[in-house]
């Protein structure tokens, strides 16, 4: 019989722990898949976030290294430093990379670092309980924007893709979904590209991959989805940001 | 470089760095300490094997330092004061996640912004802890250009032996001052022992994971012990003291770093007037030499602490002597450094306290009446 389909290589066959409609686990899939196809499983060391992926060694299968809340693309330079030769990525979500490691996250793009960032944006943090993120859109109610986030009093939502792309020392910035089959096959495409850019050695490279969280959202799975495509999209635009060849 | 040079002891730093093995430098710019970053990027950009970066912050450049443990280099950053407190959060993940890296700070006058004269407000951070948990750091003072070479080696050494990060506790008048120094023999990094733990690419082994996060508190608890253990081994191999002229004293002076060389020359000059007195300066602030302290007690009848601080090594004295003679403090904070003129002075004035009175009784006096004397 001939296998069609089976856990890439570099997953652990270990369950996830994320919630039902959760998008990290369909995303460490395809960047799971994305290692295996491009045969970089022994060369790559991986930096995950403080946040809902701060167990995402439990899934590689690849050397893992924690960072602290935000501070992965610092981490992750020092690595690739070291080891210039080895595929370093690091895996955020909004709260990490756009809040706490906005510094860490631009002067590694100024500096056109050879890692490739994983960027998980859910408009909300997840593991503290669903609180305001820098992401959450206008109007979205969290624990601590109970009425709805307003621009006067919480600022608006943080458009950080579009800020790395202006950072000379990025060359690939794509945001994408992972809230419908043709926006995960894009994600995958897109991540494949970003570990390309690394490869090569060309620069800096981010994937803003937009995910679902029906948990802290107080959504269905299937409501989720739709509220990624319908309403976070209006204000993250699925677009490539910058591709510098 | 061989035989004897003259150079200041920011450069004696880097210098010796380098020929332990160190090939990471990541920093951030700041007053008193800049020397030594400026050495690390002109020495290392005329070597192929080396890194350095100029971080866009503390932050970001302890988590570099981190990074490059993790990939197994011999790494060092360096700062001053306020800079040093914005690495404790990494500095604390260093600590957990046992990463062994050499973290320099060349004290300035706090707290806040404070200045940039000489201080040594950091005791309590540098071997209290510093950042978050359970941890200590190894914590070494140099006194003089020799010993800053010197002590270099042995914190890479002890970073490695250990797997912990190790502080050079200086100041901002001991990166300064220019004097002879003997480098140690350089050594090849590619010579060093292998580190078995480092996170290379899972190459033809099982893929490895280096983190701090332990959810189940038995595993957060047995890392703690582990921890323990190890600070407990620490404890047994390193502290290191000098103990100057002490064989007759009746009254000794323990200071550490650039107040121990003030002392020094107090402590000479109360010997010209006849005073029988000594000095014992810790080399190792954590772990702190308690033992031979301790000994030294029984036949004392007065300590006098010295700091350039408001009094924070002074309670390890306390406790390494346990009641058994008196301990009293003397201070100048702020970055204001005291002459040996001003430091005879006190052990001269304790001096001619001491034995006219209940020991108990004078402690408190003599507290007091130095302290007025430090204000004035």
């Amino acid at each position: 019989m001939k296998k069609i389909f089976s856990r890439p290589e570099s997953l652990k066959d270990a369950p996830f722990h994320y919630c039902p409609g959760c998008g990290h686990s369909i995303i460490h899939r395809l960047v799971a898949e994305v290692i295996d196809e491009l045969g970089i499983r022994e060369q790559t060391v991986g930096v995950p976030p403080a946040g809902c992926a701060v167990l995402a060694y439990n899934y590689f299968d690849v050397d893992m290294a924690e960072a602290p809340h935000g501070r992965a693309a610092a981490v992750a330079t020092g690595i690739k430093r070291i080891l210039p030769d080895r595929v370093v990525f690091t895996y955020q979500g909004d709260g990490d990379i756009a809040a706490i490691g906005t510094a860490e996250t631009i002067h590694a793009a100024n500096r056109g670092e050879r890692i490739t960032a994983i960027f998980v944006n859910n408009a909300v943090y997840g593991m503290t309980g669903g609180q305001m993120a820098p992401t959450t859109v206008l109007g979205q109610v969290t624990t601590t924007s109970p009425g709805g986030r307003v621009p006067l009093r919480d600022g608006h939502p943080l458009d950080l893709s579009e800020m790395l792309g202006v950072a000379a020392g990025s060359v690939y910035i794509e945001r994408t979904t992972v809230s419908n089959p043709k926006g995960i096959m894009r994600t995958k495409k897109a991540i494949k590209k970003a570990f390309m850019a690394q490869l090569e050695n060309r620069g800096f490279a981010l994937v803003e991959i937009l995910s679902p969280c029906p948990t802290n959202w107080k959504m269905t799975p299937e409501q989720a989805t739709k509220w990624v495509d319908e309403t976070m999209t209006k204000f993250f635009p699925l677009k490539v940001i910058k591709d510098v060849a | 470089m061989s035989g004897k040079v003259l150079m200041r002891g920011t450069h004696v730093l880097g210098e010796a760095a380098i020929r332990s093995g160190c090939r990471a430098y990541f920093g951030y710019p700041i007053t008193p300490q800049n020397e030594l970053p400026e050495y690390m990027a002109a020495a290392f950009a005329k070597m192929d094997d080396a890194v350095f970066v100029q971080a866009e912050s503390e932050l970001a450049s302890i988590n570099m330092v981190m990074g490059a443990s993790i990939a197994g280099a011999r790494v060092m950053t360096s700062s001053s004061s306020p800079g040093i407190s914005l690495k404790q959060e990494g500095i604390s993940y260093l600590a957990g996640m046992e990463l062994p890296a050499v973290i320099v700070n060349m004290m300035r006058g706090g707290p806040g912004l404070g200045n940039i004269a000489p201080a040594q407000g950091d005791y309590f951070q540098a071997t209290k802890g510093g950042g978050h948990g359970d941890y200590r750091l190894i914590v070494f003072a140099p006194a003089y250009g020799q010993e800053i070479a010197d002590m270099t080696r042995a914190a890479f050494d002890m970073a490695d032996k250990y797997r912990n990060p190790v502080m050079i506790l200086g100041d901002g008048m001991m990166g300064q001052m220019m004097e002879p120094v003997v480098f140690p023999e350089p050594v090849d990094p590619a010579a060093l022992p292998k580190k078995e733990w480092v996170l290379d690419g899972a190459k033809g082994r099982p893929s490895r994971i280096i983190r701090s996060l332990w959810l189940d508190t038995a595993l957060e608890e047995e890392l703690n012990w582990r921890l323990v253990r190890k600070y407990e081994r620490i404890t047994e191999e390193i502290p290191d003291q000098e103990i100057y002229m002490c064989d007759d004293a009746e009254l000794i002076i323990v200071a550490y770093g650039t107040a121990a060389r003030v002392a020094k020359g107090g402590v000479h000059r109360a010997r010209e007037m006849g005073l029988k007195v000594g000095l014992y300066r810790p080399k190792t602030l954590w772990p702190f030499p308690s033992g031979p302290l301790a000994r030294l007690s029984r036949t004392l009848e007065h300590i006098v602490v010295f700091e350039m601080s408001t009094g924070q090594m002074v309670e390890d004295v306390r406790l390494a002597v346990e009641g058994r003679c008196n301990v009293s403090f003397y201070g100048r904070p702020g970055g204001s450094v005291a002459t040996p003129e001003e430091i005879a002075r006190v052990l001269s004035s304790t001096y001619h306290r001491m034995g006219s009175r209940n020991h108990k009784g004078s402690e408190a006096h003599a507290v007091r009446d130095l302290s007025r004397r430090a204000a004035g």
